[in-house]
């Protein structure tokens, strides 16, 4: 047992070496020229030049406020909605047109509008990216909501319990696991925007990085500005399910041996 | 209140919802007169006049074409790449990191990189980056789906001498298709956001290539001419896929509504 995840770990090492060697050879070889792909080496070096700059740290931080406040407002909305026409039968059937028709809309199609309304501010970046987050939490809540156990929902109906108690104690704690799936893709939908209005909008942060190095012919800092776009979205999409085993530990879900 | 008019109530109401809030949307934008916010008519209007057909074959087509490329080019190596890794440990082992990797990276980032590597802002360029995002759900669910088959039917499989070439042929491809389907409806939604992304970014025709130039101008009414069609387009795609999906897995429901649990 211990000596297969030895292996496992060995192999993760030395796949991501082999990746990394293969860049830099692709590069130095000419196989495409150093002014298209800068070499591996290259590229770790503009990036670490970077880190040491306040300019990157600032472009940094507001990309991951634009995410943060993108997916806070998402949450804030979508859950109480989703709670809501997941448990009224009524609600959910007159809202289902409207929600079919938006839904599907792709938040780039509404990155001119924004820009012609609400300018390059933090607003049009956090609409941008609630938007986006905001559908596949409201309809991760709506089915949570509606998978509840109806065995419990009864229990407690036949025992008196009221409908706030019920929806406090059996409807929600039933759903936080579709919850939490909903936050999980939300956050990465809530990324992929904020730095998309920064890109096509100008809003300031890696995405706007990513454009002027563009523009200015900058190869070097285009990459590195994109390498380190990847690890941040890599670190947002490999936190949550951290925290979830965490937060969730009483639910079944969660509990060991469970598949 | 008894069981019928609650019904009729229901259906009333997923009728009136929607006309109403059409109705409020044409009634504020009438009162309010802003250039900004045209009338749903001034929207509707617009969207006949551009897309039914006078401008259809410059920009629809384009768009419906790299959408079609790209979708096609993704789903055939999602699934040439993803049963020998459902199928094979070790490739997993290699592959997952670079997989996890690149899904994760935010599509627009690579917008630039790829003008770069292809120098090109043409079709080459707008096809491989919609390939290349569509490229990983298809590829995923494959290799779910392939590791989720049941391993009797594998080995039987052996041992009536299959060889390896007719057992994924025969037997892992079709028992990871409903999966792959999965995959593919996920892709196809995606293509269509790349679509956009991709002619927003650089481009001299097609949907995007609208929006962006009714940005420069400030041409409201093409903008949300394109914005609507752009909602259409992927409604329409995504029934035209279900409905794909329901002939070619019929099978499969058959076989499953048979099969003893």
């Amino acid at each position: 047992m211990r000596r297969d995840r030895l292996t496992q770990g060995l192999v993760f090492v030395l796949s991501i070496a082999a990746a990394l060697a293969f860049w830099e050879v692709v590069s130095r070889t000419g196989v495409i020229s150093q002014k298209d792909l800068p070499s591996m080496s290259t590229t770790f070096r503009e990036l670490w030049s970077l880190l040491k700059t306040g300019d990157f740290w600032i472009a940094f931080a507001q990309t991951v406020r634009g995410w943060a406040l993108g997916l806070g407002v998402a949450t804030a909305l979508a859950v109480p909605i989703g709670i809501l026409l997941g448990s009224s039968d009524f609600a959910a059937s007159a809202f289902r047109v409207p929600i079919e028709f938006l839904r599907p809309i792709p938040s780039a199609a509404l990155i001119p509008l924004l820009f012609l309304t609400l300018g390059t501010t933090l607003n049009s970046e956090i609409f941008l990216a609630a938007f986006g987050a905001f559908w596949p939490l409201l309809v991760q809540t709506m089915y949570g909501v509606r998978d509840v156990d109806p065995v419990a929902l009864d229990t407690a109906r036949s025992f008196g319990v009221g409908r706030f108690e019920r929806l406090y104690r059996i409807k929600l704690p039933s759903a936080v696991p579709y919850i939490a799936t909903g936050v999980r893709i939300s956050s990465g939908v809530s990324l992929i925007l904020a730095f998309t209005a920064e890109l096509f909008m100008g809003n300031p942060g890696l995405g706007q990085k990513v454009n002027f190095a563009q523009s200015f012919g900058l190869e070097n800092q285009l990459y590195a500005y994109a390498l380190a776009t990847a690890f941040l979205a890599l670190a947002i999409h490999l936190f949550p399910p951290t925290v979830e085993r965490r937060a969730l530990r009483w639910h079944p879900s969660q509990r060991l041996g469970a598949a | 209140m008894n069981a019928r008019t609650y019904l009729a109530a229901k259906v009333g109401a997923e009728i009136a919802v929607p006309i109403a809030l059409l109705a409020g949307w044409q009634i504020w934008t009438a009162e309010a007169g802003s250039q900004k916010f045209p009338r749903l008519s001034t929207i509707l209007v617009e969207f006949k006049d551009m897309w039914l057909f006078s401008q259809f074959g410059t920009h629809v087509v384009p768009s419906l074409e790299r959408i079609g490329l790209g979708f096609g080019i993704a789903v055939v190596a999602g699934v040439a790449l993803g049963i020998p890794l459902g199928l094979s440990r070790w490739a997993r082992l290699w592959a997952m990191p670079h997989i996890e990797y690149w899904r994760a990276m935010p599509p627009p980032a690579l917008l630039p990189i790829s003008i770069i590597l292809v120098h090109s802002i043409g079709n080459v360029q707008k096809v491989s980056f919609i390939a290349f995002f569509c490229l990983f759900p298809v590829l995923l669910n494959t290799i779910d789906g392939v590791r989720g088959i049941d391993p009797t039917f594998v080995e039987t499989a052996r041992s009536y001498g299959l060889g390896a070439f007719e057992r994924v042929r025969r037997i892992v491809l079709p028992a990871a298709l409903p999966q792959i389907f999965a995959g593919m409806r996920n892709s196809l939604s995606l293509a269509v956001i790349m679509m956009v992304l991709s002619e927003y970014f650089s481009s001299t025709s097609g949907v995007g290539y609208v929006l962006l130039i009714s940005k420069n101008t400030f041409d409201f009414g093409p903008m949300w001419a394109a914005i609507l069609l752009i909602g259409v387009l992927g409604y329409l795609l995504n029934v035209l896929f279900v409905i794909l999906e329901q002939r070619l897995l019929a099978w499969h429901r058959g076989w499953r509504a048979t099969a003893p649990v």
